[in-house]
C-alpha cells in the first residue's frame, strides 16, 4: 500500500523490539502463570517481571497495576468497578464525568445510570474541551462516588489539567480516574506526582500489541472486578493472563517512557507545519481543541460545510490515510458529541478532520500532505453542496 | 491504470461486476451509498442494511480494493422519497427506482466517483451498452428475464459514457458461476420490487406516516358515476387493482382509474380495464435526439410487464403518444413506458 499514514491516535504499528520480545511467549515459554510447574512458574515470571516495568514507569508499586485487555476494559473495570464499591461502602451514588469522554467512559457511566442506580453528573468543558477544575469543584458533594475525567482527548488532543482536578477530588476526599489511553504516548505518566487513584492504559496507542491494557489502581482504592472468575491479577480481573501481549505492552510503554522526548521533538514540528499551514491556506477552516495545550502529534480541525466522511475518502483516494471524530465508516454523518460539547454548530461540526502524527512521520510526507489537502478539503465542499 | 467505481451492494450481481472489472486490469474502487430510512428503520432499508454493507466490505476485502460508503440520506429524501409522496398526491403509482437511479446512483455517486479520479462508474444491472458511431446505446441484457433496462431508461450520453454494465453479457446462473470461482459471497437478495426505504413495510403504511393528509376518504364510483362503495384514500389504489375493494358488486370489479378533482376511485368489469393509447411526459431519448417520425417499437409499461407492439408517436410539445396494436391492462399513470426496438433502448417516459 503506497499510503501514508496519519492516523496514530488511532492505533500504530508493533514497534520490532515489542516484537521481538513476545515472541518466546507465544511457542517456547508458553506456561499458564498460574500453573505450578516450571512452565507455569516461567509464565509467572514474564508477567511479573512486565508489571515491574509498568510501575517503574507510571512510579507505583507493582501491585498496583491490573493487566486487562485493552484500554476500554480498564475504564469499564475502573468506573463499575469503584462505583459499585465505593456505594457499598458508603453510599454515595453519583459519578462526575466531562462530556467529551472517550465511549469507554461514557457508555460505563450511562449504563451504571440505567441499570445501576447510579446518578450521573456530565461536566461542561471550555471552547478548547477543557475541564476546568472549579467546574468539578462545584459539582462535587458527598454524594460523589468517583469522578472520571480523561488526561487528553482523543478528538481533539486537548489536555486536561488532571493533576489540579485530582487535588480538587482529594480535597472533597472522593476518588479520581483518568484515562489515560491517549495521552501515554507522549505525556508524563508519573500517578504519584500527578495525585491519581486510577489511571487507565491501552498497549496499541505507543507501539505495543491491540489486545492488552493495564490499568493503576492506588492501593487501598475500593474495587469489585467487573470480570468474576479465578484469582487472577489479585483476584480483580479473572480470566489467564495475555503472557505475550502483556510482555509486549510493558516493553513498549519501557520503550515510551525511555524515547518520549526523542518522540516529542520529532512530530511536535512537524505537526505545528500542519496546522499552521492548513489554517493559512483553507478557507473556512479552524483547529478544534485548544492551540498549546494539546498532544504534540495531534492536529484536528474543522471545515465549514464539508460532509468528513467524504473528506476522509477523497483523502485515502488520494494517499493519506487520516479520520474524522465525527463520522464512522457507515458514512452515517453526525457530529460527535464532542463537536457539540465545544460548542460547534452542525455546519461545522459535520466537517472535522483529526491528523495524528507518529515516529515513523516524515518531513516530506508532511510537505505532500499539506500540498494536497486544500484541493481535497474544496473538491468534497463542492460534492457536499 | 484506467479507474472504476463500482456501486456495491454487497449481493452477488455487483460482487462480480467488482471482480471482472479488476480481471480485465481495471484498477477497482468499492462504492456503496447509505440511503434514507424512516427513523427508528435504518437497519431494514432493502439496499443498505449494516449486513448488506459488512458483505460489501468482506468482498471489497477479498479482492483487496478501496471500498468507501457515502451518504446520501438528505438527497435521497430530497429527491426521491419527495416524488414518491408527490406521485401519490397526484393520484399516480410512482416509480421511486426511476429517480434514484437518475438523480442519485447516476448523479450524486456518479459525480463522487469523478472526484475520486475514476474514468468509468458500474453497477451490477444485468443491462449492455455499446458504442455505435459515437453514441452509447443502452441494450437490454443478453439474460432477457433478468433484464433490468426499464429502470436505467433515464440515462443520457454524458451518463453512459461513463457506465459499465460488466454483468450484462452474463446470464445468472453464469454470475453465480463466477463468484464461486472467485471466491465471492453468492447469496442474492430475492428480487423483490418493494422499494427500499419501505423496508419490507407496505407502501400504504408509509403513506399513513408520512403523508396522512393526502389519505382522504371518498367514493368508488362506475364510469356512469353509480356509487359502489367507499375508499379510505386514492392513494390505496392502483390501476388493475380487484382485492381489497370493498364494494357490493354481483361480478368482480377492478380499479379503471382514479379521478383526483373529484376524489374517486373509478372501477369496472375486466374488458374495460384495456387501453389503447397513452402519453407519456418526462421524456428520455438515450441518443439525446427527439426522432422526427413515428416508428414501431416494442413497448414495457412496467418493470415486470411483457413487451407489447406499438407505435410510438413523438409529439412537438416532447411528450410521447404510443398507440398499442391490442389493448393493455394496467396502463398506470407514473410508470414508465419504455420503447425498445429489437435489443435497443431507444427511450421512455412517464405515464400521464
Amino acid at each position: 500500500m503506497d499510503q501514508i499514514y496519519l492516523d496514530y491516535a488511532a492505533t500504530t504499528p508493533v514497534d520490532p523490539r515489542v516484537l521481538d520480545a513476545m515472541m518466546p511467549f507465544f511457542s517456547t515459554s508458553f506456561g499458564n502463570p498460574s500453573s505450578v510447574h516450571r512452565y507455569g512458574q516461567q509464565a509467572e515470571a514474564a508477567i511479573e517481571s512486565a508489571r515491574e516495568t509498568i510501575a517503574i514507569a507510571l512510579n507505583c508499586r507493582a501491585d498496583e497495576i491490573i493487566f486487562t485487555s485493552c484500554g476500554s476494559e480498564s475504564d469499564n473495570l475502573a468506573l463499575r468497578g469503584a462505583a459499585l464499591a465505593v456505594r457499598a461502602k458508603t453510599d454515595a451514588n453519583r459519578i462526575l464525568t466531562s462530556k467529551v469522554e472517550h465511549h469507554a467512559v461514557s457508555k460505563t457511566a450511562e449504563q451504571l445510570e440505567k441499570y445501576f442506580g447510579f446518578e450521573v453528573k456530565w461536566l461542561e468543558v471550555d471552547e478548547y474541551g477543557m475541564v476546568q477544575p472549579q467546574t468539578v469543584e462545584q459539582a462535587l458533594d458527598d454524594k460523589t462516588a468517583l469522578v472520571s475525567v480523561m488526561y487528553a482527548n482523543n478528538e481533539i488532543g486537548t489536555i486536561n489539567p488532571i493533576r489540579e482536578i485530582a487535588a480538587v477530588c482529594h480535597r472533597h476526599g472522593v476518588l479520581f480516574h483518568t484515562d489515560a489511553v491517549q495521552a501515554a504516548a507522549y505525556l508524563p505518566v508519573d500517578v504519584q506526582s500527578l495525585g491519581i487513584d486510577m489511571l487507565s492504559l491501552g498497549g496499541h496507542k505507543f507501539h505495543g500489541p491491540k489486545g492488552v491494557g493495564g490499568l493503576y489502581v492506588r492501593k487501598g482504592t475500593p474495587l469489585v472486578p467487573s470480570q468474576t472468575g479465578g484469582g487472577q491479577e489479585n483476584n480483580l480481573r479473572a480470566g489467564t493472563q495475555n503472557v505475550p501481549y502483556i510482555v509486549g505492552f510493558a516493553e513498549a510503554l519501557r520503550l515510551t517512557v525511555e524515547e518520549r522526548e526523542k518522540r516529542f521533538a520529532h512530530v511536535k514540528p512537524l505537526r505545528d507545519r500542519v496546522i499552521g499551514s492548513v489554517l493559512e491556506t483553507i478557507p473556512d477552516s479552524r483547529l478544534t481543541g485548544h492551540m498549546e495545550t494539546r498532544l504534540p502529534n495531534h492536529a484536528s480541525f474543522a471545515f465549514k460545510n464539508v460532509d468528513g466522511n467524504l473528506l476522509l475518502t477523497l483523502l485515502d483516494v488520494a494517499g493519506f490515510a487520516c479520520s474524522s471524530g465525527s463520522a464512522c465508516k457507515t458514512g452515517n454523518p453526525e457530529p460527535s458529541e464532542v463537536m457539540a460539547a465545544i460548542g460547534l454548530a452542525r455546519e461545522w461540526g459535520l466537517g472535522s478532520l483529526r491528523i495524528t502524527l507518529g515516529v515513523g512521520t516524515t518531513a516530506e510526507q508532511i510537505g505532500s500532505f499539506v500540498k494536497t489537502l486544500p484541493s481535497v478539503v474544496e473538491q468534497a465542499r463542492e460534492l457536499s453542496k | 491504470m484506467t479507474k472504476v467505481v463500482v456501486a456495491m451492494s454487497g449481493g452477488v450481481d455487483s460482487s462480480v461486476a467488482a471482480a471482472l472489472l479488476q480481471q480485465q486490469g481495471y484498477e477497482v474502487i468499492g462504492m456503496m451509498l447509505r440511503l434514507w430510512s424512516e427513523p427508528g428503520k435504518e437497519e431494514s432499508n432493502r439496499c443498505c442494511t449494516p449486513d448488506a454493507m459488512g458483505l460489501a466490505r468482506r468482498v471489497a476485502s477479498k479482492l483487496d480494493i478501496p471500498f468507501y460508503v457515502v451518504d446520501a440520506k438528505d438527497v435521497f429524501r430530497k429527491t426521491v422519497v419527495e416524488y414518491f409522496l408527490e406521485g401519490y398526491a397526484r393520484g399516480e403509482t410512482p416509480n421511486p427506482c426511476l429517480i434514484c437511479n437518475r438523480s442519485i446512483r447516476w448523479e450524486f455517486l456518479l459525480n463522487h466517483a469523478l472526484a475520486l479520479g475514476a474514468d468509468f462508474m458500474a453497477t451490477g444491472h444485468y443491462v449492455r451498452k455499446q458504442g455505435v458511431d459515437g453514441k452509447q446505446q443502452l441494450l437490454r441484457a443478453l439474460d432477457h428475464a433478468k433484464d433490468q433496462s426499464y429502470v436505467l431508461h433515464v440515462l443520457n450520453q454524458d451518463k453512459l459514457k461513463h457506465a459499465l454494465f460488466p454483468v450484462g453479457d452474463y446470464v445468472k446462473p453464469e454470475i453465480r458461476k463466477i463468484a464461486e470461482s472467485f471466491g465471492l459471497p453468492t447469496a442474492s437478495r430475492h428480487d423483490s420490487q418493494d422499494l427500499c426505504f419501505l423496508a419490507g413495510d407496505d407502501y400504504r403504511n408509509f403513506l399513513r406516516r408520512n403523508a396522512a393528509e393526502m389519505l382522504k376518504p371518498g367514493n368508488i364510483v362506475r364510469r356512469d358515476g353509480e356509487v359502489v362503495g367507499e375508499h379510505n384514500g386514492l392513494a390505496n389504489y392502483t390501476i388493475g387493482q380487484r382485492k381489497g375493494l370493498a364494494v357490493l358488486s354481483s361480478v368482480p370489479l377492478y380499479v379503471l382509474g382514479k379521478d383526483v378533482a373529484a376524489n374517486t376511485v373509478i372501477v369496472g368489469m375486466q374488458e374495460e380495464l384495456g387501453s389503447l393509447e397513452l402519453i407519456t411526459y418526462d421524456v428520455n431519448w438515450i441518443s439525446g435526439e427527439r426522432p422526427g417520425e413515428s416508428f414501431r417499437a416494442e413497448v414495457k409499461i412496467r418493470y415486470t410487464a411483457k413487451e407489447a407492439e406499438a407505435l410510438v408517436m413523438p409529439l412537438e410539445n416532447g411528450q410521447v403518444k404510443v398507440h398499442f396494436d391490442a389493448p393493455q391492462r394496467d396502463v398506470t399513470a407514473g410508470q414508465a413506458a419504455v420503447f425498445y426496438q429489437d435489443d435497443v433502448l431507444l427511450g421512455g417516459g412517464i405515464i400521464q
